[in-house]
This record gives structure tokens, sequence and C-alpha cells, in this order.
């Protein structure tokens, strides 16, 4: 049984979220098994955010340890446009699913610019717009207003085919909102939560510990958060809702469906093991029933 | 040149403890990993425990990494470890018979060249990785270890040949750092080719040393990781070519391609 998101058949219901699994490194520490069907993690596989230019990221340290938790200060790290399309855009098309890649503009024009160069591309089949992360001020506006999101899907809708998939910050003042002028401006999916908004101190010199000052806290302690706003965002949306944050467990994933979400992403908890998605999907086998129009229980 | 990546098995997978001994200020973790690969001198592992890791406790939440001391050819993997916070207070805990998650071997392991005498030089429990090295390498190699004080030295019994040792307080060795052992060893014999790992400190010193005579050197170092696989982008280090991800990049470097050992939040 398949999963039918917006127009595009996956073979099961569990994502990566976007920079939480990187699989060409991946690829270099596990080798082709990774590239096996029934090895790979996900059902479709969520690239790491892209911009136009490329970008070093932020400096380390990069990462803290929070109560069940983590916030990291990455800064989007990447190749550029230019260099994604050359040396991993083939990499990717390797892999055993459908291929979404996430981008984010530091303008609309740059967005524009992006989603007409990746949504050309044969093996892309969706396009995820970043306008959520919270390491990058502009990404902080787009996406915290309803307004601002629903000018940059606007701007970017006509260019491409490929279904969009719009991904939400929780740290809006009014998510549902902004997830209501996203679909209204013609986003096809929409995709939450992103990180949100934390800080820890050296202990040992008290002054910021994350080389970019703050970061992004992500895992298990966000999880009551991200179903609230999953909830929130479901029933003000007819689009499907990709939920994420925290889902550590095929338990964990079916409160996300039950809150109304169509798939689900996971993301720290592949940096706990590399195979959490393929066991979060084994899981939800077992603790599900076919309530959604596919089988969970024929996921393994 | 040695192959030095062994590719890990997908996914993490739990293996029993078969060992935990008090090894002076140490621990030393024995596990049984018969079905996993063989791993290079310089690899690392992450680990966690099956139980009171991330489910029921606020932390630690993340598994920590770790280098192997000794991989034996029938799968016991040794880690040697310092209870110094939430995650190595768990694993320095572990009793055998307990399951401890495995995710490894990870990572780009030392590349010994022939034609230049090996110098192994670790710091701490930067030792863990300099004892599998120092195995493979045999007779040829000179082993230079630095402890704090003779209660840690005592990881020194671990090497099959007899190391130079020095401690900070003089209690067994020479009194001082190893990296003026290791200026010696670089007075008597030029042409050598270094290895180590410890503290930041200790592998600045090092690379700086090995720069000034034109030495070759491969430092193991460590950064705070989340995964080990080069998923997150935590654990970069800059390097003369931009920031680098240790954990699929390194943990080994050649020091060649560092202005400083000195990596932002290492040795935290």
């Amino acid at each position: 049984m398949t999963v039918d998101l917006c127009g595009v058949e996956l073979r099961g219901p569990v994502l990566n979220g976007s920079g939480t699994f990187d699989a060409i490194a991946a690829r270099r520490t596990f080798g082709d098994a990774l590239l096996e069907p029934d090895r790979f993690p996900f059902d479709a596989f969520v690239s790491k955010t892209i911009t136009l230019e490329p970008r070093q990221g932020n400096p380390p340290p990069r990462l803290w340890e929070s109560p069940a938790g983590l916030i990291n200060s990455i800064g989007l790290p990447n190749k550029g446009l230019e260099g994604f399309l050359r040396e991993d855009l083939p990499q990717l098309a390797e892999l055993p699913v459908p291929l979404v890649v996430s981008v984010m503009g530091f303008s609309r024009d740059e967005l524009a610019l992006l989603v007409e160069a990746v949504g050309e591309r044969d093996e892309v089949a969706m396009i995820e717009l970043n306008v959520s992360c919270p390491n990058v001020e502009t990404g902080l506006v787009m996406g915290a207003d309803p307004a601002e999101t629903a000018a940059a899907v606007e701007r970017v809708r006509p260019l491409s085919a490929k279904p969009l998939i719009v991904k939400l910050t929780p740290t809006a003042s009014d998510p549902p909102a902004v997830a209501r002028a996203a679909e209204r401006a013609g986003a096809d999916a929409l995709s939450l939560i992103n990180t949100l908004r934390g800080m820890a101190l050296d202990p040992r010199t008290r002054r910021p510990w994350l080389g970019g000052g703050t970061g992004g806290l992500s895992g298990p302690a966000v999880r009551p958060i991200a179903l609230e706003q999953v909830a929130a965002v479901s029933e003000r949306v007819r689009v499907p809702v990709i939920g994420m944050g925290g889902i550590a467990s095929g338990r964990d994933a079916r409160d996300f469906f039950d809150a109304g979400a169509k798939c689900v992403a996971v993301g720290t908890e592949s940096f706990r093991d590399p195979a959490a998605g393929r066991r979060i999907a084994h899981e939800l086998g077992v603790i599900s029933g076919d309530e959604r129009g596919f089988s969970l229980a024929e996921l393994g | 040149m040695t192959e030095r990546r062994t590719l890990a098995p997908l996914g993490r997978r739990t293996v029993p403890v078969v060992g935990n001994e008090a090894l002076g200020g140490y621990r030393l973790i024995s596990v049984d990993d018969r079905d996993g690969p063989h791993p290079r001198p310089g690899q690392f592992y992450m680990l966690s425990t099956d139980r009171l890791w991330g489910a029921d406790g606020e932390r630690p939440y993340l598994p920590r990494a770790f280098s192997h001391a000794r991989a034996r050819e029938d799968g016991r993997l040794d880690f040697l470890l310092e209870a110094v916070g939430p995650g190595t207070a768990r694993l320095a805990g572990v009793a055998p018979g307990e399951g401890l998650g495995l995710v490894g071997p990870l990572g780009l392991g030392f590349a010994p060249a022939a034609g230049r005498r090996p110098v192994a030089v670790g710091g701490g429990i930067g030792a863990a990785p300099i004892l599998c090295l120092s195995d493979e390498l045999g007779a040829q190699a000179t082993v230079l270890l630095g402890f704090r004080s003779e209660r840690f030295a005592e990881a020194a019994r671990l090497f099959r040949a007899a190391p130079e040792v020095a401690t900070d307080d003089g209690s067994v060795g020479r009194h001082g750092l190893v990296t003026e052992l290791l200026r010696e060893a670089l007075d008597r014999e030029p042409d050598a080719a270094v290895f180590a790992c410890g503290p930041p400190p200790m592998l600045e010193a090092v690379r700086a040393l090995c720069a000034e005579r034109d030495v070759p050197a491969q430092l193991a170092l460590e950064s705070g990781m989340a995964c080990g696989y080069g998923a997150c982008f935590g654990c970069v280090v800059p390097t003369r070519g931009g920031y680098v991800r240790l954990c699929v990049d390194g943990p080994v470097l050649d020091a060649a391609e560092l202005e400083s050992a000195l990596v932002p939040g290492a040795g935290h």
C-alpha cells in the first residue's frame, strides 16, 4: 500500500526532516547497503536546504545537548545551487525513493531562481520552501508572517509544476494563519515544525556556547509543541500536512497522524540511530490499524 | 597506503557488555561485537546504553563518540572512558550483560605509510586509539604517553611494549608534558611520522612541533557530535580548506590541513 502525497506516490508515510540526514555522507559510512530499497530509512528523501550561493555555515561549536533535545546552530552550509545540481543531485537521484529538494532564498527573487532551476530537473519529485530556518534572519521574517509567506509562495508558484511544500516555523505568532496564507497562495502541502529558537551558555565562560549565538531546539523536548501545531494547522487547511518534531517511535508518529498529519518526518532521532526511519515505520505497522486509506501494517 | 575506513552496518545495533573494569582513573568497557566489522585504528563508534538513555531521563540523550582502544579478532571491542558528564557517567556504570547501543565503525582512521619511523603519541583518554595503532605497528613504533598522574597512567599497562610516559605531577615517568618526550624522539629520529590523539592543547603542540621539523603528522581530533555519520553537520572543524565534518572527513586529519588543532568547542 502506498501514500499519495500531492500526486507523488510514496511507499509509506515516513520522510526525513530537511537537514537531518545526508544521504551522500551516509553512503560513504554505510556503503551501498543504504541504496537497498528495504534498507533505506525513509519513504521519500528531503535534501538539506540549498541556497543560491555556497555557504560555509556558522562557526563551531554548533551543537549543545539539552534535556531530551539538541540545540543546533548549523547555518545552512551547502554547495549552492550550481554545486548542488552538478555534484549532489546525480547522487541523490540514485536513492530508491522520490526526492524532495529543500530551497531557501534570501529574497523572493532568489527563491524564484532556485525553484525554477530545481523544478525543471526530472530527478526532483517535489520542492520544499524553507521559510522557517531560525538561524538566518530573513528565514524567520518570511515564515513568521502570513502576508510575507503568501507573497513568497505566489511568486514561485507559477515557476514549476512540481508540488510545493511550505515548511512552517513554530515561532510564528499564529502558525495556522501562516498555513492558511500559504495554502491560498498555492502551496500543495505544509510541513511543520521547524526547530524552536534556543540558547545555551558555556558553563565556564558564561557566554553563549554556540558559535552562532543562538540555535534551533529539536528532539523529544519539542514534541508536545509540534503535536499541538500540527493539530491546529491540520484543522485549518485542506492540503496534506507533514508532521514532525521529536518523533522517536511509532507511537509518537501515530500521535501525529491522529492529530491530522498525512505523513511524518523523523529528524533528530536519526542522529541516535541512522535506521530510525525504518524502525519507526516498522513500529507503526505494529501499533496502527488501517484507518487512513493506507495500511500502516503493511509498511514493514 | 592502508584503507582508512571500514564501512559500518546501517543502523544502531545492540551488543552485550562483557566487561567493565577500573583502570586507575578510567574505566575499560568491553562489548561483544562479533557480528560487526573489524575497525581501523582511529575510527570511532557512537555509544549509548539500551536503558536509561534518552528514553526515561533528560540526559544523556545523544550517543557519545569513542574511538575503540582495542578490537580483537573475536569481535570484542574495548573502550577507555572517564566519567566526566551524564553520558560518560552512564557508560561508566554499565554492568556485564547489559546492552550497549553501537553505531560504527565511523570516520577515517590512521593511515601509516611505509618509509618513515612511526611515533605514536597519546594524551590522557587519547591513549585509546594509540593503543590499537601501536598493536598494529608493533615493535617499529615509538609510543609516548602523557597523563595527569600515576592514577591515570595505569592505562599505559594496556600497551604491549613499554611506552615512555610523562605525567603532569611527576608521580610516574617524566615530570612534564608528553610533547617534551616527542621533541626528544624527533631529535633522535628526524625521519619520523607522527600519529597523535589527546586534548586540544597537546595536539596543537604536536602540530606546531611537527610543522617546525617538517615531520608529517596525523592527528585524531575531538569535537562534539550528534550523529557520527555526517547527518547533522555539527562537528565541523576549521581547516585550511574550510570547515570539514570531523565524523566523515576525520576524526584523523593530516596536521598540514590545520592552522591550529585548538578547535572551538573541543575538549569540553
